[in-house]
């Protein structure tokens, strides 16, 4: 055995392997198989599924009750995203342009609301947004800013807000690893050459940090896209997003193979943006070499 | 990148810099305000002597006294530190393996197999995963075995499935931490260690382990963290009856918001960063000082 392991390093591999790809083959891949495949069967009243092949489930993603609501999940995961950017962009720059301990310092304090539960960051902003008890009317109205409470909870600014804040710092973090390594005589070479301010972001820092940018993006519209807690919380049951259609399928209408069919068509979604964030980071890295 | 401003010459230049620089220090400051300022205020109204979380009534501890004495909240606690302790061990152990697999064997028949099982779990969101393992653990029947256990003398009856479920999300995060580590690691010791005969075995135990241990405290923590934070997951393996902390808060949110909640939530938040700080003093071992996910 062990001369055959001396010889043989590929065994060595898998010997190593074998435990955890093994529990992930019994408890994930397979999982996953059961899906793909329910989602072409029917459903029998019980709550189970009868085996009897069919592209239902499928066609009735596209029913516009659950088609809006494919393409809400897609609009908020896309306005995440953008504000995520919008905001977080300036802050990793922020972030980038500080003394070496200085950076240390804040990327630690932005790693740290990282490692606190999302469910609890998402009650904070719940406390905060509620029509009528929620601390931000609240303090308005005493103030005499406002007559009247803000429409800022159980609607698209609650959810889209409450994802913001959970993800940011999934945008800023890449962005600023990228911008982190920019190579300083590259600025002063364009400062030298008389470009402007703007000029020197548009053709020389942003270009450098789009790899930041694109991961960014993709780490904070995938999570988003498959949200669950942030719209059961802040949508306050008016507004739900395919995560809470899916669940409601499992957990309250037992229509397994319909939920079934709403996951996979989300995981593809997911994988065909995957797919395009590889294919066009590849295509920066190439254009960002700069010779 | 320093910040060393660009000589300007003309005085006008340098104030509309000054101002310049002023505005994005406001900024910065703002953008860490938008992330700590609601946390914080949780925190606050955890003490508020009233039901509200808005209207501030004086000081309390009422909300930790009524946290304490609810027995629901103290199991869900227990169970939360139990499933995390135990996924954690397990995750850490195959993950650990899976990484030195991967850096060591750079290229093996098989290689992008085991690539895709153990990344795929980062990329596919906890909804899609719960809702898979939900549907298999009703298949095969082992949603319905219990863990009965005696953890510090409270009595739990742990679903075989949440642990199943946590190590399954956590192996890959172990993985990747750990192979980071490997692939900063300097090499040359474990030659040197071959060249004066220590046995494979003995260069692991002596060398390699204790190189890589950083990595893997860092991915274990990780993994601690990842399992007492799990919400979605654990909600849809465990079934009715079984709370950890995250699926008893929710639970309690959906019937209103009380300071109670706020105060099982600072709870969670002295955990996080109680674990924040044991995962800084862990990369302390570490020659690079760089910054990161480890």
């Amino acid at each position: 055995m062990n001369e055959l392991l001396q010889r043989k390093p590929s065994l060595r591999a898998w010997l190593l392997l074998a435990p955890s790809i093994l529990w992930l083959l019994i408890f994930f891949i397979i999982p996953l198989g059961i899906i793909v495949v329910y989602s072409f069967l029917e459903r029998d009243v019980y709550g189970g599924v009868v085996w009897k092949w069919t592209l239902d489930n499928y066609r009735r993603v596209f029913d516009p009750l659950y088609f809006k609501t494919f393409l809400y999940s897609f609009w908020i995961a896309l306005l995440t995203a953008f504000f995520s950017l919008l905001f977080g962009y300036p802050l990793a720059y922020y972030i980038a342009t500080r003394p070496e301990k200085t950076r240390n310092a804040l990327v630690l304090a932005l790693m740290i609301p990282f490692w606190t539960n999302f469910l609890v960051r998402t009650y904070a902003w719940l406390t905060l947004l509620r029509t009528n008890t929620g601390l931000i009317n609240v303090w308005l109205q005493q103030w005499g800013i406002i007559d009247k409470p803000l429409p800022l909870f159980g609607n698209t600014f609650a959810i889209t807000l409450g994802l913001v804040y959970g993800w940011m710092p999934d945008m800023i973090l890449p962005i600023y690893a990228a911008l982190e390594q920019l190579d300083r005589s590259l600025l002063e070479a364009a400062e030298d050459l008389y470009a402007s301010g703007w000029q020197v972001f548009r053709r020389v820092i942003w270009p450098l940090s789009l790899p930041g940018v694109i991961a960014g993006t993709m780490l904070v519209f995938i999570p988003s896209l498959g949200a669950f807690v942030t719209p059961a919380i802040l949508g306050g049951g008016k507004r739900l997003m395919i995560g809470n259609v899916i669940t409601n399928q499992f957990l309250g209408a037992h229509d397994w193979p319909f939920g079934s069919a709403l996951s996979v068509l989300m995981m593809a979604v997911m994988l065909v943006a995957t797919l395009i964030y590889f294919r066009t980071g590849g295509e920066e890295a190439r254009r960002g070499g700069l010779g | 990148m320093n910040s060393a401003p660009a000589p300007t010459p003309a005085g006008e230049h340098r104030l509309r810099h000054l101002i310049g620089q002023w505005l994005f220090h406001l900024y910065g400051f703002a953008g860490y305000a938008f992330f700590y300022l609601p946390i914080l205020i949780l925190v606050i109204f955890s003490f508020n002597d009233s039901r509200s979380v808005s209207k501030w009534a004086g000081f309390t501890l009422r909300w930790y006294e009524a946290m304490l004495q609810d027995r629901q909240i103290m199991i869900a606690l227990w169970n939360s530190v139990f499933v995390a302790v135990v996924s954690t061990a397990i995750a850490t152990v195959l993950g650990t393996l899976a990484a030195m697999a991967l850096e060591r064997y750079r290229r093996f028949p098989g290689r992008l197999f085991a690539d895709i099982t153990l990344y795929l779990p980062i990329i596919i969101p906890d909804i899609a995963m719960a809702i898979m393992l939900l549907a298999f653990f009703n298949l095969s029947g082992i949603g319905l075995y219990t863990w009965k256990v005696n953890f510090f003398g409270v009595r739990l009856a742990v679903p075989v499935s949440v642990i199943i479920g946590h190590v399954a999300f956590n192996i890959s995060f172990v993985a990747v931490v750990v192979q980071a580590r490997l692939a900063r690691m300097d090499r040359t010791l474990e030659e040197a260690a071959q060249d004066l005969y220590a046995t494979p075995w003995r260069t692991f135990w002596r060398v390699t382990l204790p190189l890589m241990m950083p990595g893997v405290l860092g991915g274990a923590l990780l993994a601690f963290t990842l399992s007492l934070d799990d919400f979605v997951i654990t909600f849809f393996t465990s079934g009715a009856g079984f709370n950890t902390l995250p699926v008893r808060v929710f639970g309690m949110i959906r019937k209103g918001v009380t300071p109670k909640i706020n105060a099982v939530s600072s709870l969670m938040l002295g955990f996080s960063l109680l674990l924040v700080t044991l995962a800084l003093l862990a990369s302390r071992g570490r020659e690079e000082r760089k910054v990161g996910f480890f």
